[in-house]
């Protein structure tokens, strides 16, 4: 807000320079402004790399290199663990003798444009001993092979986030990867349709063209053959799909789009056969072959949005081993978390996240357990308590008896329940399906009296009649109405930051009647942040601020941080002592401050702020320190999970769309309250554990409501396995992305209630291309049944109808964009 | 018209040599990134003119 009305931008990042701040890189032979040390270290690395060039082509700022977390740096080393990188690093004989490769896929993340990518594989293929780097601009993924004797992973990893980016590994066995590998297949068989389908459209226009002006029996023979010889592949190799799915449809005995389409290619390749082999009779080779190909492209394009969301949310998920420290003898020795045994001792170092459940031994700390319980403060954990495993310790180190571990601690526990939730999830049955089920019917009924009927009538026509009927009801539209608005609509939400993963969670979406909202993380920020500053002397707020500022800068409690966001720091402390769980004394410019608790603030200074004042600052929910030197108290400071910017307005919007927001939370009754008045919701519980969680959705489906949970924690997992669609925070826990059928990446919670509209008009459009499908159908079927249509038109009725489809799903995408992305 | 029985086969052999190149392409990998190396070629051909050649590493 004080920044000159045009602030510095820093040459790397974009970002404004602060007041004060004097970097240069000279780039391009010209100095260069940077914001801050990380900037002018990554700037400076690029440039000794040879890599100027990049500044030219980028097309838009980097990742800043404030956040580079040394801690990130520090831990990087366990991936060099053998036991560790079992999961994600192979190794192959090396061309030398003795020299052994390895390789290994890392996501990368801070990826703008093209010339990133194009940075990162040459500062990579620099390093001594990288054999060989390829980064994939499109995944953000990077393929790397290295000699181990020449360089690490951990370097590797290192070097990468010197010029400015975090690379972590991540497992290729996982789902996405499988996906990438059903998209090459699905690109052959794709191509392959493609290629032999325009051979033979070229055949059919010479027989057409023959029907018209007369053409020799011998070459109509041997067109004939040549088209049959050039459709067997696509029908053996390229339609494979159909047909597996249609024997599962038939198995699991729930007709889908697959049935009708298998019935279709297999009856009209049959029939051609038969007319080729016979020298009569019509035969449908080049309606085969299109539908097929078309049928497989709308399927191409399905997949790949599905995939370009899938990617994004692999991202999110990264793969983390969580190590632990075991203390033997007094002998630190760093093992994988799955290893400890119950009885192990094991230390937790600030800042880590505790690998097991235990009983803490020894050390005073704070540990954040809101992923877990929903709690937004932090607890403080004494000898004897005991601690979750999952959950962060914060604030210092704490020696731990291993109580569980594997398969019987919280986590795991939680774990079960989510597979059980997941198992007994209820599925609505899909239109699309429903639709083709009838259609199926209908089509097999209607074939069957048309082929009776001409067999009685005139026998000579009762083949070429029959296959006209299931031609021209070909139910390529029909198949093509929902992939296509599907695509559309998931292309569109990508776009605004709402992943979707789960293939029907769109039209599950648009059909929700209640939404359950956890409390923090997901309607607020999930963090402590400053709320107000009252003063409590005759004292300047700004001047008390700085004074706290300069206490806790070199705390990590969340209430340290909270304090110190959103200041510029301009005082020092010196000889700080911290009660962890309770606060800090040190000296600014020569005088003795202490901030902390109310309790804290007593007993050092044996002042304490009155009852009635203290329980109306704590009133909504709010936790209170206190600022305080000897002989009087100088300030509280009320600190509070904030509510996100637009939670009110989703909620309003979700009134409007008719769907009743509920809150469920873990957190106490009040935080519960204050949160739901300010947005708006009137039914709320509060104190849930995650069963009882579950216990209230599973009620609500029971009444037959529909039901989706948005949440963030690992708590919420199980709500979210068991909704009928669950949307997870992408800033969230990671086990919580896993498992939901949307992430919400924006920040902007109001983008889940863009979603439910553009799920809504989806499911609009859906119908209007069924019903238009169904109505050409209608009126092509009597028309074919009559003996009154020529296979050129049931093939130009195709094409129109399926043209028709895709064009009206397109509007999905030109609809003006309601979602302003980062406004 | 007879040499319809040569032409055809003739364009099926193109195909089947067409379908092949495709099916390798696709193998190795040239579909997997159809955004990244359009880029990329730019930018190391200015790069080459501003390094000498013997700069380059040693693989």
């Amino acid at each position: 807000m004080r920044e000159p009305a045009t602030p510095t931008l820093c040459f790397h990042c974009g970002l404004p320079v602060a007041k004060g701040i004097d970097l240069k890189v000279e780039i391009d032979s010209q100095p260069r402004p940077m914001c801050c040390h990380g900037c002018e270290a990554v700037a400076k690395a690029i440039v000794q790399g040879g890599l100027e060039d990049f500044y030219r082509y980028r097309t838009g700022p980097s990742p800043t290199g404030r956040d580079l977390v040394p801690e990130f740096l520090k831990r990087s080393k366990i991936y060099d663990n053998p036991e560790i990188q079992k999961t994600f690093v192979t190794t192959a004989p090396g061309t030398r003798p003795g020299a052994t490769l390895q390789e290994a896929s890392l996501i990368l993340e801070g990826i703008v444009c093209a010339a990133c990518a194009w940075l990162n594989e040459r500062h990579l293929n620099q390093l001594p001993g990288v054999i060989e780097a390829n980064v994939n601009y499109a995944t953000h993924r990077a393929h790397i092979k290295w000699d181990n004797r020449l360089i690490k992973l951990s370097d590797i990893l290192v070097a990468i986030s010197h010029i400015g980016y975090l690379a972590h590994p991540y497992d290729p066995n996982r789902q996405q990867q499988i996906l990438a590998k059903e998209r090459r297949e699905h690109l052959k068989r794709l191509g392959l349709a493609g290629v032999l389908g325009m051979q033979v459209m070229v055949l059919a226009v010479a027989l057409y063209s023959g029907d018209w002006f007369g053409i020799e029996a011998e070459f109509r023979q041997f067109f004939y053959w040549v088209s049959l010889a050039l459709t067997t592949p696509v029908i053996f190799y390229s339609a494979q799909p159909f047909f597996t799915g249609a024997w599962r449809d038939i198995k699991n005995r729930r007709p889908g789009m697959d049935v009708p389409v298998t019935l279709g290619i297999t009856l009209a390749f049959l029939a051609s056969v038969n007319s080729t082999i016979h020298g009569s009779g019509h035969v449908y080779f080049d309606s085969v072959v299109m539908f097929v190909f078309f049928l497989l492209g709308a399927r191409y394009l399905e997949l790949g949005a599905r995939k370009q969301s899938g990617d994004a949310c692999d991202t999110l998920i990264k793969l983390q081993p969580t190590m632990a420290t075991r203390l033997t003898n007094h002998l630190e020795e760093t093992v994988p978390a799955v290893a400890l045994q119950p009885g192990e001792i094991i230390l937790i170092r600030p800042g880590e996240i505790i690998p097991a459940d235990g009983c803490v031994l020894q050390g005073l700390s704070s540990v954040d357990e809101s992923l877990l319980t929903g709690e937004s403060l932090p607890l403080q954990k004494k000898p004897g308590d005991m601690v979750i495993g999952g959950t962060l310790n914060y604030e210092s180190a704490l020696t731990v008896r291993v109580e569980h571990s594997g398969a019987n601690t919280v986590l795991a526990g939680l774990q079960q329940l989510v597979d059980r939730a997941q198992s007994e999830k209820p599925r609505l049955a899909q239109l699309a399906n429903h639709v083709a089920g009838w259609f199926v019917f209908t089509v097999i009924v209607t074939a069957t009296i048309v082929g009776l009927y001409w067999w009685q009538a005139d026998p000579e026509r009762w083949l070429p009649i029959t296959v006209a009927v299931l031609v021209i009801t070909c139910p390529c539209a029909l198949s093509l109405a929902t992939p296509t608005a599907l695509t559309a609509a998931t292309g569109k939400l990508t776009q605004a930051g709402l992943l979707v993963s789960s293939s029907n969670a769109l039209e599950t979406l648009s059909r929700v009647t209640h939404m359950v909202f956890d409390k923090t993380g997901t309607l607020t920020e999930g963090k402590l942040q400053l709320v107000k500053i009252h003063p409590l002397a005759d004292v300047d707020v700004n001047s008390c601020h700085q004074i706290a500022a300069a206490l806790e800068a070199r705390s990590e409690h969340p209430i340290a941080r909270a304090i110190n966001s959103n200041i510029d720091p301009i005082l020092n402390s010196s000889h700080v002592h911290n009660t962890p769980g309770a606060g800090l004394l040190g000296e600014v410019n020569g005088c003795r401050y202490f901030i902390g608790t109310s309790q804290y603030i007593e007993s050092k200074i044996q002042i304490a702020l009155p009852e009635s004042q203290l329980a109306d600052l704590e009133q909504s929910g709010h936790t209170v320190v206190i600022l305080a030197q000897a002989g009087r108290l100088l300030a509280a400071f009320e600190l509070g999970d904030t509510l996100r910017a637009d939670s009110k307005n989703l909620i309003d919007a979700l009134y409007t769309l008719g769907i009743e927001p509920l809150l469920l939370t873990g957190d106490s009754e009040f935080a519960a309250k204050s949160v739901a008045e300010r947005c708006g919701i009137s039914h709320y519980r509060s104190r849930l554990s995650p069963q009882e969680k579950l216990y209230h959705v599973k009620n609500l489906q029971a009444q037959g409501k529909i039901v989706a949970m948005v949440g963030d924690g690992i708590n919420d997992v199980p709500v979210l396995a068991s909704s009928h669609v669950s949307i997870a925070m992408g800033s969230g826990a990671q086990l919580a992305a896993i498992h939901a059928d949307m992430v919400l990446l924006s920040t902007h919670l109001s983008h889940i209630a863009t979603g439910i509209t553009l799920a809504k008009k989806t499911l609009m459009i859906i119908k209007q291309n069924t019903t238009w499908a169904l109505l050409y159908n209608l009126c092509a079927l009597p028309l074919a049944a009559a003996g009154w249509v020529a296979p050129w038109m049931a093939a130009v009725g195709m094409s129109a109808s399926s043209l028709v489809v895709v064009a009206n799903a397109m509007r999905l995408l030109k609809t003006a964009n309601p979602i302003d992305i980062d406004k | 018209m007879e040499i319809v029985y040569l032409l055809i086969p003739i364009a099926i052999l193109l195909v089947l040599l067409i379908i092949w190149l495709f099916f390798w392409a696709i193998k190795s990998g040239q579909f997997d990134d159809l955004e990244g190396p359009g880029h990329k070629i730019l930018m190391d051909r200015d790069e080459v003119d501003s390094i000498p050649p013997d700069h380059n590493k040693d693989p």
